[in-house]
């Protein structure tokens, strides 16, 4: 039977009601990140803690999906949002918990492990204050670290499908028309206009029809949709159901990438709830209308994530794209009429049913509405998950949200869009960040990827750091991604190692062009945009090594020694600590000298030393 | 190769003999084997229908399978972006140097194989190294000693 | 029908039929590798690339692939088009230094100096896949395809070891456009793709002619007796 409104409601009554009975809430964030740092431990801790302690009546602990402050977790907060602690259990579980049930029961705060932020020295109880948060703007996210994904109920609770019944009341081409008009953009990466899609979709003809939802997330050094997927599965669903309502189509599919087990049985779990409460299978929410969905694993390969490989992925083949002179919202999977989206393009989707048209474009930009998630990563002091209002400045994000650059280094670049995006110096960290604007200066929004570099990072290696991996992932069927690709990472390669020449620089910009032209998907296409930006930008680091033989940052291990300069030496012996080589040799107090038959040039010795006496040559 | 043709059949029914499944059913037999044994390969394109050559394409064209038999616990190194600008590969280079062996080989002893791997989608923590199903963040590269050793006395 | 103009001349085309037929049609050249009259395209070399004026937008598209639109420029030899035009045939020269019908075009092209290391391990196989199609679309029998992914990509039977279903019939080697493939007889033996096969001697006049196990291939799926296959073409 299906659920009535009214139902939905007496479920979160019944819900808020339970939970109300307790005196206290322990949040334990079981996110991927989190989980990593050990939150398993700590979950278990604070659960036979609070059993010992005979408070399982008075304390609710709940596990959750990502907060977002990755690098800092276990993240445990208490109340809502009232305490934020983070690195939990990190040193000691056993002792971390005391503190935890301390705090609950005697009300007293743990200094010791609340949130610092490192550039500005400042110590924060609540995570509304701390800067990472409190630039954000929480639409998407706003569930994750809030509910349990494991648990429908709790999702109903705070608000989760209510959507499907204003959007059944709604023709399909209204809500085409909501969502156009709202200004939903695909947030995979190309900002395609979604309602235009779903209204292509709707229109192909066609028996069959189907939703995908790309949950690959093959941009490496990114992590939003997975956090998205593990922390508020539902809001996909809720999403895709809509979208399979207003297209036509009956059956859906989430295509997740392999390497995101925990992604995988969030989602089945959450299909299986759902499937018994009617919101997917026959008749769904009542309305007549049947719709179901299915989760797809792919098989680790980046190029998956491009829509016609996805769809022969699905039909159990191997992922080579198809050229889209015949577009798939006609002819896609098994041929038929198919309408694929960004799993957070379908997140979206409930707010603006829910909130209406005027609320959504009041966030963000007037050509890019709403809001985008970021996986903020790489050299700044506060990496993790953001959301923020489109068009929020590239400098807010890094030197507010993120805390600026860690350590003492200098910023250097803030690589967007993956591998087919670029790098962006300095003088356009004002550029606004929105689809149009990242585009115009060589990079993208891609899906969310912002990896910060600092001088220590070198912009050739990153160029062939990408080059790479897309000559790996190319899928080798058309020529000029295939053999372009790899001879591109072959000059780049020669580059690093101090053999390049100046041509060279032109050669890569004509071959890029003929990528740009030639290859049949995306991925070949946009391949050389790593090279062409950072020859842009960074023309000086190239000539750095083409003309002078050496690496500015001390990164490309052929062309680079590194030296401790006998005047600045102390004899700390730091470096000789850290060296994992133990290639670092001399008496205590004494100035040190480097073997270079050991040396691996790793530079963490040019890291660690605080006097500034290991010189990059 | 000696492989259960039962139990391979179960997990060919388990996705109603569906073409489309053929990834989904690769999986399940990998993690039955640690590998896709080429007679599996053999028997699941009889079963669902198909050439030989279809299967051998859709089980190369995927990094998640090999048809080489792999090691009882795999170690993948990060080299994805955020890993690789906190020194991913210095420390892919140190599991070379301990496990003495090439990525993508398995050890002499049949203990470990070790891969690299483009994210593993907790960027936030590189540079992340991914032993079995357990996930170890900031790796440096004097740990992949104790990483190894973690794994080698219960095996 | 639609109306579209190519190098500045009117044509009429079927709507949605290649531009490359419609060009070839009219006597336009344009070069191609994995395209086949009788097997279609793939869109893979990339060399039968042409630009597309449509409304505005410009792009470069395959011609092998692109359907006939009303109203479309269609140039098949502007600077872009042969820029990614010598791309691929230094690319591929790079990547097979010995096959003839590459160097042939890549000198047509103006191509004379390769940038590249030239690859040694790669023969003369460009992966156009048109083997692959023949053996499955042609004879039926899918004994090849394609295996890996990105430079790793190569072609041959399943396993790289001799195929179980291959009726050695050649026709893959017939096809290659480059000659990648070895097809050797010795003995009354052929030898394809690592297998070796039996050749029917003719009762008639004794010449070794087709493998026996194509004969009884053909003899299962057409119903013919295999001792009238025995006999030869020329004899029969
Ligand atoms: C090589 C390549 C990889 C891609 N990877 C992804 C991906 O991992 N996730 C994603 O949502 N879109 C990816 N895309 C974009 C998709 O092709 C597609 O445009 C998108 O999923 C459409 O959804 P949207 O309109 O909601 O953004 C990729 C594209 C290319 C060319
Ligand atoms: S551009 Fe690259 S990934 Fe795309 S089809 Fe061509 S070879 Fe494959
Ligand atoms: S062997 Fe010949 S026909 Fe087959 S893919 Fe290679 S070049 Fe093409
Ligand atoms: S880059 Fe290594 S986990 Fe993402
Ligand atoms: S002939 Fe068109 S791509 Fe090869």
């Amino acid at each position: 039977m299906a659920l009535s409104l009214k139902q939905l409601d007496s479920i979160t009554s019944a819900f808020n009601a339970k939970e109300q009975a307790y005196d206290k809430i322990i949040r334990v964030c079981c996110g991927t990140g989190c989980i990593t740092s050990g939150a398993n431990r700590v979950l278990e801790g604070v659960l036979t803690a609070v059993e010992r302690e005979g408070l399982s009546s008075k304390v609710l602990v709940k596990k959750t999906g990502c907060h977002g402050l990755c690098e800092r977790g276990p993240i445990v907060t208490l109340g809502n949002d009232e305490i934020l602690y983070q690195s939990v259990g990190k040193r000691d579980v056993a002792a971390d918990v005391d503190l935890l049930l301390k705090t609950v029961t005697e009300g007293k705060v743990a200094d010791k492990l609340l949130f610092r932020d490192s550039a500005r020295k400042e110590k924060y109880t609540s995570s509304l204050d701390i800067p990472f948060y409190k630039g954000q703007k929480r639409i998407v996210l706003a569930m994750n670290g809030l509910i349990n994904p494991e648990e429908i109920d709790d999702y109903i609770a705070h608000g989760g499908y209510r959507a499907p019944f204003r959007a059944f009341q709604m023709t399909p081409e209204e809500i085409i028309d909501w969502v156009t008009k709202g200004g939903l953009r695909g947030r995979g990466g190309g900002g395609f206009l979604t309602g235009r899609k779903w209204s292509s979709a709707r229109a192909a003809k066609g028996g069959l029809k189907y939703v995908l939802a790309n949950g690959d997330e093959g941009d490496p050094g990114a992590f939003m949709d997975r956090s998205l997927m593990e922390g508020n599965p539902h809001a996909v669903i809720e999403g895709m159901v809509i979208g399979g309502y207003t297209i036509g189509a009956q059956q859906g599919y989430i295509y997740v990438r392999d390497e995101y087990p925990l992604a995988v049985s969030r989602l089945t779990k959450a299909i299986e709830q759902a499937r018994d409460y009617n919101m997917l299978g026959h008749d769904v929410f009542g309305s007549g209308f049947d719709f179901d969905l299915e989760i797809y694993r792919g098989g680790g390969a980046f190029v998956c994530g491009e829509s016609t490989a996805l769809m022969s992925s699905l039909e159990g083949k191997s992922g080579e794209p198809r050229d889209k002179y015949v577009h798939t919202v006609e002819h896609g999977l098994w041929d038929k009429p198919t309408n694929l989206n960004n799993v957070e393009t379908w997140a979206n989707v409930p707010h603006i049913i829910n909130n209406g048209l005027d609320w959504y474009t009041s966030i963000g930009t007037k050509k890019s509405t709403g809001t985008k998630i970021f996986s903020l990563v790489g050299k700044v002091n506060n990496t993790g998950l953001i959301e923020v209002p489109m068009g929020i400045s590239l400098r807010e994000i890094i030197f507010g949200l993120g805390g600026g650059i860690r350590g003492k280094r200098q910023f250097k670049a803030v690589q967007t869009g993956g591998p087919s995006g670029g790098c962006i110096p300095e003088q356009h960290l004002d550029m606004p960040v929105d689809f149009d604007s990242l585009t115009s200066i060589g990079s993208m929004m891609g899906s969310g990827g912002m990896i910060v570099m600092d001088e220590r990072n070198c912009m050739v290696d990153v160029a062939r750091y990408f080059l790479r991996f897309l000559t790996e992932e190319s899928c080798g069927k058309c020529v000029p991604c295939r053999e372009g690709t790899r001879r591109m990472h072959e000059i780049l390669d020669r580059i690093c190692k101090g053999a390049g020449k100046i041509e060279d620089l032109m050669h890569l910009e004509e071959l890029g062009k003929a990528l740009q032209w030639g290859a049949i998907c995306g991925l070949g296409q946009s391949a050389p945009n790593p090279v062409l930006s950072t020859i842009r930008y960074f023309s000086d680091e190239y000539k750095a090594h083409i003309i002078e033989g050496r690496c500015p940052a001390g990164v490309c291990k052929e062309i680079t020694t590194f030296t401790i300069m006998e005047e600045k030496c102390t004899g700390c012996m730091r470096c000789a600590a850290e060296c994992p080589m133990g290639a670092i040799i001399g008496e205590k107090k004494e100035p040190q000298r480097i073997d270079d038959l050991r040396c691996i040039t790793c530079g963490i010795c040019y890291d660690v030393c605080s006097f500034d006496a290991i010189k990059i040559g | 190769m000696e492989i259960n043709k039962e139990k391979l059949d179960e997990i060919i029914l388990k996705y109603g003999r569906d073409k489309a499944h053929l990834l989904a059913i690769f999986q399940d037999v990998q993690k039955e084997y640690r590998y896709l044994p080429k007679e599996a390969v053999r028997h699941i394109c009889m079963r669902l229908g198909m050439p030989q050559v279809d299967g051998f394409e859709v089980a190369t064209f995927y990094k998640s399978f090999s048809l080489k038999p792999r090691g009882k616990h795999t170690v993948h190194v990060c080299l994805g972006t955020a890993c690789h600008l906190k020194g991913g590969a210095d420390v892919l280079l140190s599991f070379m140097r301990e496990l003495k062996v090439k990525t993508g080989e398995t050890t002499a002893d049949g203990a470990f194989t070790l891969e690299s791997v483009n994210c593993l989608g907790a960027c936030a923590l590189a540079p992340l190294v991914r032993v079995d199903e357990k996930d170890f963040g900031k790796t440096t590269v004097a740990q992949s000693r104790n990483i190894i050793r973690d794994f080698t006395d219960h095996h | 029908m639609v109306q579209l103009s190519i190098n500045g001349k009117k044509v009429t085309a079927e709507e949605g039929e290649a531009l490359l037929k419609v060009a070839r049609r009219e006597g336009f050249v344009i070069p191609t590798l994995c395209y086949h009259e009788l097997l279609g395209s793939s869109g893979r070399c990339r060399l039968c690339v042409v630009e597309v004026n449509d409304a505005g937008k410009k792009r470069v598209v395959a011609s092998c692939l692109y359907p006939a639109k009303e109203n479309i420029e269609v140039f098949t030899d502007s600077d872009e088009v042969r820029l990614v035009r010598r791309t691929v045939l230094e690319l591929l020269l790079a990547r097979n230094p010995s096959a003839e019908l590459i160097q042939h075009l890549a000198k047509q092209h103006g191509v004379t100096e390769v940038r590249y290391t030239p690859d040694q391990d790669k023969g003369k196989c460009i992966l156009c896949n048109l083997c692959v199609r023949c053996c499955k679309d042609i004879v039926g029998v899918s004994a090849l395809g394609m295996s890996g992914k990105g430079p790793m990509k190569k072609v041959g039977p399943p396993f790289d070891e001799p195929s179980e279903t291959c009726i050695g019939c050649g026709a893959c080697v017939v096809i290659c456009p480059t000659g990648h493939i070895a097809m050797e007889e010795e003995k009354g033996v052929r030898t394809v793709w690592q297998k070796k096969f039996e050749l029917a001697a003719c009762p008639k006049c004794k010449r070794y002619h087709l493998p026996l196990f194509q004969l009884e291939w053909i003899s299962k799926t057409r119903n013919i007796p295999v001792e009238e296959l025995m006999v030869c073409e020329d004899c029969r």
